[in-house]
């Protein structure tokens, strides 16, 4: 299986994703400059975390702009899975790639720290290496995770099963004190409508190894690779 | 040919930066402060060309990159 890894001036979670995917896949993902205009044959595609291009005009909205991106957008399109993590799902929220927008944190405040989150979804591709309603555990790191979507918006993601994972107490419960960064419904992670892209704030390529702290991420790379192959 | 552009946060889309505002203000004594919200404007100096396709040339400008239309409202104002 092949990946790729976008990279932007700004990245800062493209070599993390590297070590993730290259432990998962057993060989290096291609890194792809975001002035490029083609990708390489990819079997998935991978968004960083960062603050690509300095966070100007909005998180995510220089990124979304760039040259190698309406090639990600029509890759997506076609079908080709694409994990956005943190400022990924940023750009993939100013792409439209994704439904909604990521707003400064409710309490102003830049976030770092583990969080629990529930699995909502059953989309077998990106967390079926979970069970249904387990709880796991990710880190976050972010000035704007808050995500917002207008009210008919929020409804068709909860009931089309298009949430995937949102921020619980470590019982599973969804509360206020649970929830980092004032985003409705807790909602952590969404996909698009097709199944086929993931936005998620939390960081699973942080938590790839005991020495880190935990494995759910390693878990949840090994998952998506072997359902791709 | 200027053009400034006024971008806000939408009606109902949390603004923290605007309540962190109102807070600072009202500890300052303004106490006739009920609220605030706060945006952007962004000067665009643009070749000279006739007001109507200024205009239509700022809205894609808008549409396509400085707003964010799920979050965000924005206004044109031609300078001159």
């Amino acid at each position: 299986m092949k990946a790729a890894v976008i990279v932007f001036p700004g990245s800062n979670c493209d070599r993390d994703l590297k070590v993730a995917l290259t432990q998962s896949m057993g060989r290096e993902p291609a890194m792809v400059w975001h002035g490029d205009s083609e990708l390489p044959d990819t079997d998935l595609i991978a968004i960083p975390g960062g603050f690509s291009y300095g966070d100007y005009l909005r998180a995510g909205a220089m990124a979304a702009n760039s040259p190698i991106m309406r090639e990600v957008v029509r890759k997506a399109e076609s079908g080709t899975p694409v994990v956005a993590i943190c400022n990924g799902f940023q750009i993939a929220t100013e792409t439209g790639m994704l439904p909604g927008a990521l707003l400064r944190n409710a309490s102003q405040k830049f976030v770092c720290k583990d969080v629990d989150l529930l699995v909502i979804s059953e989309n077998e591709r990106f967390v079926g290496g979970f069970q249904q309603s387990q709880v796991v555990r990710f880190p976050v790191a972010h000035h704007d995770g808050n995500f917002y979507a207008d009210a008919d918006t929020l409804d068709e993601l909860e009931a089309e099963g298009q949430i995937a994972f949102k921020y619980v107490t470590p019982e599973g419960e969804i509360t206020d004190e649970a929830n980092p960064n004032g985003s409705l419904n807790n909602i952590a992670g969404i996909y698009n409508k097709a199944g086929n892209v993931l936005g998620l704030m939390p960081h699973p390529e942080r938590l790839i190894s005991e020495v880190l702290g935990g494995t759910d991420g390693k878990t949840f790379f090994d998952h998506l690779v072997n359902s791709i192959v | 040919m200027k053009a400034r552009v006024y971008i806000s946060l939408k009606n109902g889309v949390l603004d923290p930066q605007g309540k962190a505002i109102s807070h600072s203000l009202q500890g300052l004594g303004f106490k006739n402060v009920l609220d605030v919200r706060q945006g952007k404007t962004i000067d665009l100096d643009l070749a000279d060309m006739d007001r109507e396709r200024a205009e239509a040339e700022v809205e894609k400008m808008c549409q396509q990159l400085l707003a964010n239309t799920v979050i965000e409202n924005y206004s044109i104002e031609l300078l001159d």
